[in-house]
Parts: structure tokens; sequence; C-alpha cells
């Protein structure tokens, strides 16, 4: 197993290029052996040093560290009661973020607010993290809307289904950044499934191609429904940005610090003109890959047994107990908060109208449509058809 | 640029070159249209004019191009993007239907994406596999997308200024076999409403009705029939989603028969809805079925079957004859 502490930062590949990519390139990861990571928590919550990525965690507070707790804690809460709601007939669907709160609240916590995230379908801690409205998430599950919030409103994209569109999104908007000369960054959220689609390859081309300032940020959570990772890849999947000519991290996708600060590093390059990185942050999908699935299917008890001993909340919080950075009402508060914030979540979805008919029709085009036109008012009389036997 | 006659691809680079002037958010994206100006040279001189950073040569890769041209509409650009030719949009379709097409809607009306999709399609020059198709349907066929068709040069200038003002995807064919025809085309006249069929035609005795190449096959098959005697009449569609429906109906009510022509298979193709919908407005007018004339439910043949499987004057002819006949 791989995320094992380690104190000093192996070599890693990295794309030859002459930026900061070129002082970073060292020898490959030996054929065979599992490629080290960027760890600066180990799982019993030790801080290791890391000659490259200290720098940019090295002004934290502790303010920031509970925060980080804060936000890792609360997104856990929300998606527990989002499977719950799921349970009881509120939602549709739910697609658990379980065990991946430190990939995602470390990155999006890296992101700036001018940053422009492109998120799949499962990044409620991103969401979070950019100030999505928790209970906005879930219009979609609950079969209320495709969508519903206003992407440029938090520069959080709408969830994307389609495994990998979202990533040329990301790209294209990045040229346009650079095209304006802006010095805001992008993030695209991708997983080991999508790493296989056709949309990431292209994305890493025209991104190399175009120099254009976007971080692709893949969550390796092991498991693409029933797929594990050997199905997509036979090598380590940081490496594929070698052969596209920008550099590819693997980062301990629980360890919050060590995601923040890879993240940092990856977002300041694309900000500094150096082009795409590639970030894989190794984590795990604890749960299912949504309430339809049924993981026992495909895999067992062990491997999540030893998954949940690297927990991303667990470890951080023994770091800051050990730290001293916390006491029990911080604890005790945070428990309150979080039962809050589920009630106020289980409100706002049992609270959520069905959309009016005429939904349907409704933006489909920008500049209208004549047979949308035509069809709704057919569909107006074909309603009103029925005023008259109402409440018969 | 002055009133003047020029071929209809020239037009659409003069329609691409003014909306890239009065416009710094227009970009033109796509396969070879940079320094080679595009295999048909569309895009001809603009990126010497408007440097690199606008008129963008892309990698080989269609999905990408309209991936990205998604992405850079998100932050406020106009993208034009030409796919080289129609046999070549699919690995680009899952973009168009799933993303492009739909990116409006789920946003509840937030997003915009104003998109334009230039494809060269079509057969009758002799090419090789892949690059004679006439996919038009398969994109009417999906809510969000618009899709239009000019069948000269004036139209496909004024349309592409239309189609590039448009704040909706707008699925651009340009009939390549007429891309050498010339027409007047006059920067200062007014346009009229790019969803609007035009009759290009008076007639009295049957309609019929076509887009983009076929157009100028149905002005020949009237020129024909007149000199039997029978007048026809001829509407070029112009834009197939939205379709001009009423246009079609006032047409067909005049006229009481109706024979649509299109390159494409007649199967599932847009002349099946213009049938269905037409028998349904205009029942009790017509005096015979409304025919089809189109391409077969057979892959486009090799270039020296081509004539055969594309509509041509006495095909068109034929069916004219048969509809007369009820």
């Amino acid at each position: 197993m791989t995320v094992e502490s380690t104190a000093a930062r192996k070599p890693r590949r990295s794309a030859g290029t002459k930026s900061t990519a070129g002082k970073r390139t060292t020898a490959s990861t030996a054929p065979g052996a599992e490629p080290e990571l960027v760890q600066l928590l180990t799982p019993e919550g030790e801080r290791v040093k890391n000659a490259e990525y200290d720098k940019y965690v090295a002004g934290i507070t502790p303010d920031e560290l509970r925060g980080l707790y804060r936000d890792m804690v609360l997104t856990r809460r929300f998606d527990a009661e989002a499977t719950s709601l799921q349970r009881q007939g509120e939602l549709g669907l739910w697609a658990s973020l379980l065990g991946q709160e430190a990939a995602q609240i470390g990155s999006g916590r890296a992101t700036r607010e001018d940053d422009y995230v492109f998120p799949t379908y499962r990044e409620h801690g991103v969401a979070w993290c950019r100030g999505v409205d928790p209970a906005n998430l879930l219009g979609m599950f609950r079969g209320v809307n495709n969508g519903g919030w206003d992407p440029n409103s938090n520069n959080f994209q709408l969830y994307t289904i389609v495994i990998g569109s979202q990533t040329l999104h990301a790209t294209g908007y990045a040229m346009g950044v650079a095209k304006d000369g802006a010095d805001s960054a992008v993030i695209a959220y991708f997983g080991d499934g999508a790493s296989s689609q056709g949309d990431v390859a292209e994305s890493f081309t025209f991104s190399a191609v175009y120099n254009a300032p976007v971080v692709f940020f893949c969550q390796n959570n092991q498991w693409a429904i029933s797929e594990p990772t050997e199905k997509q890849t036979r090598v380590p999947l940081y490496q594929r940005a070698q052969g596209y000519g920008f550099p590819g991290v693997r980062v301990d996708g629980n360890d919050v610090l060590a995601v923040l600060a890879v993240t940092k590093w990856a977002l300041e390059r694309a900000r500094s003109g150096e082009g795409p990185t590639l970030v894989e942050a190794y984590t795990y999908r604890m749960g299912a890959h949504t309430t339809s699935d049924d993981p026992t299917r495909y895999r067992g008890d062990e491997e999540r047994l030893s998954w949940e001993a690297k927990d991303p909340i667990l470890r951080l919080r023994r770091y800051l107990e050990a730290s001293n950075h916390t006491d029990e009402g911080f604890f005790t508060e945070l428990e309150e908060e979080s039962e809050a914030l589920g009630k106020r979540v289980r409100e706002a979805v049992r609270a959520m109208p069905d959309p009016d008919h005429f939904a349907i029709f409704e933006n489909v085009y920008a500049d209208g449509h004549a047979l949308v036109d035509e069809e709704r008012a057919q569909f107006a009389a074909y309603q009103a058809s029925f005023a008259d036997g109402e409440g018969a | 640029m002055a009133a003047e006659k020029m071929a209809l691809a020239k037009a659409i680079n003069e329609s691409l070159r003014r909306a890239l002037e009065s416009d710094p958010k227009v970009l033109v994206m796509g396969e070879d249209v940079g320094k080679l100006g595009g295999v048909f040279r569309v895009t001809d001189g603009l990126q010497k004019d408007f440097g690199e950073s606008r008129v963008i040569d892309t990698p080989l890769a269609e999905s990408g191009i309209v991936g990205t041209a998604i992405g850079l509409a998100l932050r406020g650009y106009r993208p034009v993007v030409e796919i080289q030719f129609d046999g070549f949009v699919f690995p680009a379709y899952d973009q168009i239907v799933t993303q492009l097409a739909k990116m409006h809607a789920r946003s509840l009306g937030k997003v915009k994406l104003p998109v334009v999709i230039r494809i060269p399609y079509g057969g009758g020059i002799g090419a090789v596999e892949h690059h004679s198709e006439s996919p038009e349907s398969l994109f009417a066929h999906v809510a969000g997308l618009k899709v239009v068709s000019p069948s000269n040069a004036s139209d496909a200038y004024w349309m592409m200024q239309q189609a590039i003002q448009s704040d909706d995807p707008v699925i651009f064919f340009e009939p390549k076999r007429r891309y050498w025809d010339k027409a007047e085309v006059n920067p200062e006249a007014i346009p009229g409403p790019l969803h609007r069929a035009q009759v290009v035609r008076a007639g009295t005795d049957l309609t019929l009705v076509a887009y983009g190449p076929m157009v100028k096959l149905c002005q020949e098959v009237a020129d024909a029939a007149a000199e039997e005697g029978k007048s026809l009449e001829v509407l070029d569609l112009r834009s197939v989603s939205p379709l001009d429906f009423d246009a079609i109906q006032a047409s067909v009510e005049k006229t009481r028969r109706l024979v649509v022509v299109h390159e494409a298979p007649v199967f599932f193709g847009s002349g099946a809805e213009i049938a269905a919908r037409i028998t349904e407005r205009c029942f009790y007018h017509l005096e015979a079925p409304v025919l089809r004339v189109g391409g077969y439910h057979a892959p486009y043949p090799p270039a020296r079957l081509e004539e055969e499987y594309l509509p041509g004057l006495d095909r068109v002819l034929d069916a004219v004859d048969r509809a007369l006949a009820y």
C-alpha cells in the first residue's frame, strides 16, 4: 500500500519542460514499484517535512487548520444527510463523497475567488468551499432541475454527469483566461474512470499546446463503479502528464494539508503562465458509487477497513489534538453545527417544490424557437382540457 | 466591402471578417483554418489579419474543438468553429448533444453558449468516403440546437452574421458543392430573419421545398417543368431548426401539392417531419400525398455512383409528375 508515512519526498516523474517542471524533473519510478506520493500528515496525524511543498502551507494558522477540519466534518455530515434523504425517498439518487473529504476540501480551499471550478457530480466538498448552498446541490438529485445554481456567482460550473466532458470546458475556459490576460486559474475535477475518456486526453493535448492555466485534479478513488483502477490504466495516472509535456504529481488524497499544498503549487504554476498540471489525489471511495450501487458485489470489507485507518478527518483531528490547537469545546460546537446543517438541508429538501409543468419548455433556447412555442401552446391546451373535470 | 458578386465561400469569409472586426469576442477555430485558410479557403487570410489568438489552428480532435469552444463561450467568447467535413463531426457529437445543446436549460437560463459550428456538407464533388454526407437531421432532432443552411452567397453572408449574433448554438451547414457559385452580396442590405423561409420562385401547380445545395437543383427543375407548362413554386427553407412551417403551409394551401428534396437519406430525414406536419396542417388542401426525394438508406456511395444516389433533375421531375398525377 502506498499511503504510508514518508519523511522525505522521493523523486517523481515530471515533464522536462523549461519551467518549474524542469527543475523538478527527476528519475522515473522503477517498473512495478508503487510511486511515492506527497504526504504532510501521516495517518497517525504526524506532521512530516517536505522540502518542496512545506512552503505552500508554511503560514497556515491554527484557525485555518480548524477551518479545514470544520469543512471536512460539515461536508461529511451534509453527505450523510443526503444519503439518508435518498433512503427516505426524498432524493432519487445520491453520489456520496465519503472518504474523499480531504481531496476536495484541500483542493477547494487552495482556489482563489476568481479561479473557476469545473466539477463532476461528486464535488460536494469543493462546492462547499466555493460557497454554493449545499441545498442547491440536491435539486438535480431530487429531480426538480438539472442543475439549478448560477455557475458565475461562485465560479463553480454545474455538475457534469457525462464522464470527462468538463475537462475540455475547463481547458477552453482557461484558454479564455489566458487571452484575457487575467492571472486567475482553472481547476478541472475528474476521476480514475474518466482518465480513460477521450475528452480527458484531448483536454491534456489542448491545454499543453496552448499552455492553458488549468489544473487537472484527478481523484483516484480506486473504483469506477465496479471497475478498479487497474482496468483503466497500466501506469500510475499522474505519469500520464509526462507524455503531454507537463508535470504530474501524486498526492495523498486523504491528507488535507498535502492536497492543499500541492494544489496551491499547481494553481500558482497556472497563474504564472507555466501551463497545466496534473494532480492525482490518491484516495478511496468509502461508500457505494451512488445509492443505486451495491459494492459488496465487487469488493471486500478488508480493503475498506484498510482505508478507514487512513481516514482524512481522523488524521487531522489527531494532528490538531497533538498540537493543542483544539479543545473539547471546539468539537462539541462543531457537532452542534453539523446537526444544524443536517436539519437545514433536510428541511430545505422537503420544502423543495416540484417544478411548474411549463418548466419543460423554459430555457430550451436563449432566443426562442417556434417549435417550442407551438408545443408549449399545445401542452397548455391539453392541460386546460381537464380544467372542467377538476374537483369533480 | 462594397456590394459585389462573389462566391459563396468568399461570402462566408467576408462575413467572418466582418464579425472578427466588429466584435473582439469572436474567435475562429478549427483544423487548418489559420495559415492554410481552411481546406476550402473559407477562412483565407483571416489569421494573417487577426492573429493566431483569434484565428486558431487547433489540434486534430473534433471533440476537443467543440469542448474547448464551450469553455471559451463560458468565458464570454463567441467561437465560430469549423469541422473540416461533415463525416468528421461525430467525435464532437457527444459534446454537441450532451453539453452544448443542454447547458442553457441546465443552468435555468443563466448560461448562454453562442457557439457556431460550421460544417461543409453534402456530396457532388467526387470526394472520398466521409466527405459527402448530410447529417442535418441528427442535429435538428436535438433540442437546444439551431440548424441552418444557406443556398446562395448572399444568404451565406447574412446568415453567418446572424448565427454569430445568436445567443444559441447554431449548426451552420455549408453546401460545399455550391462554394464556388457566385451571387451579389450587399453588406448594406437589411437581411430577413434567420429562421424564415424564402420563396425563390413563385408558382401555382406544386411546391418544391429544399435548402442548401438542393435549392439550385429545384430551380432547375422548375425551369424544366415550365417548358412542359407546369408552374412550380420553389421554397428555400434556409433553416432546418426551427423550420418555417407557416411558409410551407402558405405555399401548399395555394399549390396543393408538395415535394421535399434533400441530399440526406429520406428515411427519418427532414422531409419526413415536413410531410407529417404539412399533412396535419393542410389535410383538406392536399391533392396528393407529400412526396420526398433524397438519398437512399445506404452508406454514401463511392464517387462514381454519387450521381445515382443524389437527387438529380430527372428524379425530382419524376416525383413532380407522380404528385401531379393524383
